[in-house]
């Protein structure tokens, strides 16, 4: 059987070249089939590891504004980290506008940080190593630029989120968000 | 034997690697080069095809724990969200669910494959035996995996089964107590079950390899029964067997794929999709259907010790099959006598599985105790009997030649060339 193939092949001329052209074309071909075949089961079994649906679901997180006063913070959740809401005074604002941005390791102005100057909503996870700055409680130590502090390896913020010394690289993370009303903004 | 190993691999850096740790020498040695018999036929894909099922169980097991909560309080409820929520949450459970069915079906056929061709005669009385053991661990797996999503199904299941060993007498109770670490099914048997049901199939995995070891010591069995005698008698597993059985493989692949696809609840039963109620048994309780047949022999006793000593022995007999067999012909090819006996046991297990789904009254229970007399006989009475009476059929002179016609002596060479160019 083998060698009639062979010799059917050479006498149609479907093989011109040395035998195992044909041979070599079916290799290639099954390869192929095979690794998009492979391809296509590991994908699934890769993506069960991304954020399922319910965690999706909850991705996003409204928080009424109105029982915060002048000069508080309060903390909230959002998609498992805390996130810092600042109704800062005015002297916070201008002090954090009075910066020179060349003086800033992660330079950006505090009208890019803050969507209305009264309100300043940051993710409150130190950009260093993950841990959570202090300054949000009135008690808390608030650094040397009257922002968060961060005791872990000491990284100083300033009333915009911004890091301003110790070894953080980036300033805190703003969060997408959204005024719903005047007193209520959606995170995510 | 101390120094590096002789390896002949070209390449310096895989040279190096294979003198210290012949890891490529012993795959080429085990499964490239290694003699096979030349006459295989599809029935021998399905040691391989368990191989491959259980890659697949572990592997989609391995997932379904990332997302499954031991705890009857969130255990249906994270089997749901799997369904629902997790990405692809629903083919992974559906591929492992139907996987079990999967590798009942192939390790069935695998093992009467074994009895038909005498696969389990000396020399290989202790692979056989190997392969008694994993079915053993399959089962006990394969029964705490369906307790872990907690329907009712699962509670009511896992309470018929456990209670099996209250049967044994004066300790029977406290062996129940402790399995369940309580005085029913609760948190603690489930939280137990989920953690033996990640164990055992790294346990297979430790029995399969030493089955496989027993297997390249004593060589493949063959569809004719007798043992090669040389290099004209085998071929090279790879690429001649790889190839068989990576062909087998798609075609048990689309019978898998078609299951989950279309049929992912065919093999299932509704009730387990019922939270678990410790309160209320189903009106009907069935194991998965690949327990069925010795379901069926449970309940074909009249008397609770005698049901579960008889659903044990069934699957015990299996370990004295090698020497209750008398026969020294092992293909049933050749046994024109035995060939009608193994195909009247198939039946009777299809039958007894057929009885153990039906509830236990009227005809169903004649047949039960039939097939369970029929099942015992067979492997007691039969076996031992037929070897000294049956006069086998002449057996060929060699392997070459029954496949190639009085093609025996032919030099290996002669044989190899034509097939290599085709």
């Amino acid at each position: 059987m083998a060698e009639t193939s062979h010799a059917s092949a050479h006498q149609t001329g479907h093989a011109p070249h040395a035998e195992g052209t044909r041979r070599d074309f079916l290799y290639l071909m099954t390869g192929a089939m095979g690794a998009v075949g492979t391809a296509a089961v590991a994908w699934p079994f890769i993506h069960q590891m991304n954020p399922s649906k319910d965690v999706l679901a909850l991705s996003t997180t409204e928080v009424d504004l109105s029982p915060i006063q002048q000069g508080q913070a309060i903390t909230v959740m959002w998609r498992g980290k805390p996130v810092f809401i600042r109704r800062r005074t005015e002297p916070e604002v201008q002090q954090a506008n009075a910066v020179n941005l060349g003086d800033l390791p992660d330079p950006q102005a505090d009208s890019a940080r803050a969507q209305r100057p009264e309100w300043l909503v940051v993710v409150g996870v130190c950009t260093h190593l993950g841990c959570v700055p202090l300054g949000t409680k009135a008690t808390d130590p608030k650094g040397e630029f009257g922002g968060w502090f961060c005791p872990c390896h000491g990284s100083h913020y300033d009333s915009s989120g911004r890091i301003r010394k110790g070894p953080a690289p980036k300033n805190l993370e703003v969060p997408t968000y959204t005024f719903l009303t005047d007193t209520r903004i959606r995170i995510g | 034997m101390v120094g590096l190993h002789n390896s002949d691999i070209k390449n310096p850096t895989l040279r190096w690697i294979d003198q210290r740790l012949p890891l490529i020498s012993l795959m080429q040695n085990e499964y490239a080069k290694f003699p096979a018999p030349r006459n295989f036929n599809y029935w021998w894909n399905f040691g391989a095809l368990a191989m491959v099922n259980l890659m697949i169980m572990i592997v989609t097991g391995i997932v379904l724990a990332m997302h499954y909560t031991p705890h009857t309080a969130f255990a249906f409820d994270s089997v749901e969200r799997i369904m629902r929520d997790v990405n692809y949450g629903w083919l992974i459970r559906y591929i492992h669910a139907n996987g079990a069915s999967m590798f009942f079906i192939v390790v069935y056929i695998h093992m009467f494959r074994g009895l038909y061709y005498g696969s389990y005669k000396a020399p290989r009385e202790l692979l056989w035996i190997l392969g008694v053991v994993i079915l053993l661990l399959m089962m006990a797996t394969a029964f705490m995996g369906y307790v872990l999503p907690w329907g009712q199904m699962s509670f009511w299941g896992a309470t018929v089964i456990t209670n099996l060993f209250s049967a044994i007498p004066i300790v029977g109770d406290a062996i129940v107590t402790w399995l369940w670490g309580g005085f029913s099914i609760d948190n603690p048997t489930l939280n137990r079950f989920f953690s033996l049901h990640y164990l055992l199939p790294f346990v297979i995995v430790g029995v399969v390899f030493l089955h496989v070891v027993a297997l390249h010591i004593t060589g493949s069995n063959n569809p004719l029964g007798i043992e090669p005698k040389g290099p004209q008698d085998t071929v090279p597993f790879h690429p001649y067997y790889t190839v068989k059985d990576t062909f087998g493989m798609c075609v048990y692949l689309m019978v898998f794929a078609f299951l989950v696809f279309f049929a992912p609840n065919y093999l299932g039963h509704p009730d387990n999709y019922i939270p678990a109620n410790p309160l209320v048994t189903p009106a009907h309780i069935v194991p998965e259907w690949y327990f069925l047949p010795f379901y069926a022999i449970l309940r074909a006793v009249p008397s609770k010790l005698g049901g579960v000593l008889l659903m044990f022995a069934s699957i015990f007999v299996l370990f004295l099959l090698p020497w209750l067999d008398t026969s020294k012909v092992r293909s049933a090819r050749f046994r024109p006598v035995y060939k009608w006996f193994f195909w009247l046991l198939v039946v009777w297990c299809v039958i007894l599985g057929y009885c153990g789904a039906k509830p236990p009254e009227g005809i169903y229970v004649v047949l039960s105790r039939l097939g369970t007399i029929y099942y015992f006989a067979h492997f007691l009475i039969i076996l031992p009997v037929l070897g000294k009476l049956e006069r086998p059929l002449p057996l060929p002179e060699s392997i070459a030649q029954a496949v190639l016609g009085g093609g025996g002596r032919m030099p290996a060479g002669a044989v190899a060339k034509p097939m290599e160019k085709a």
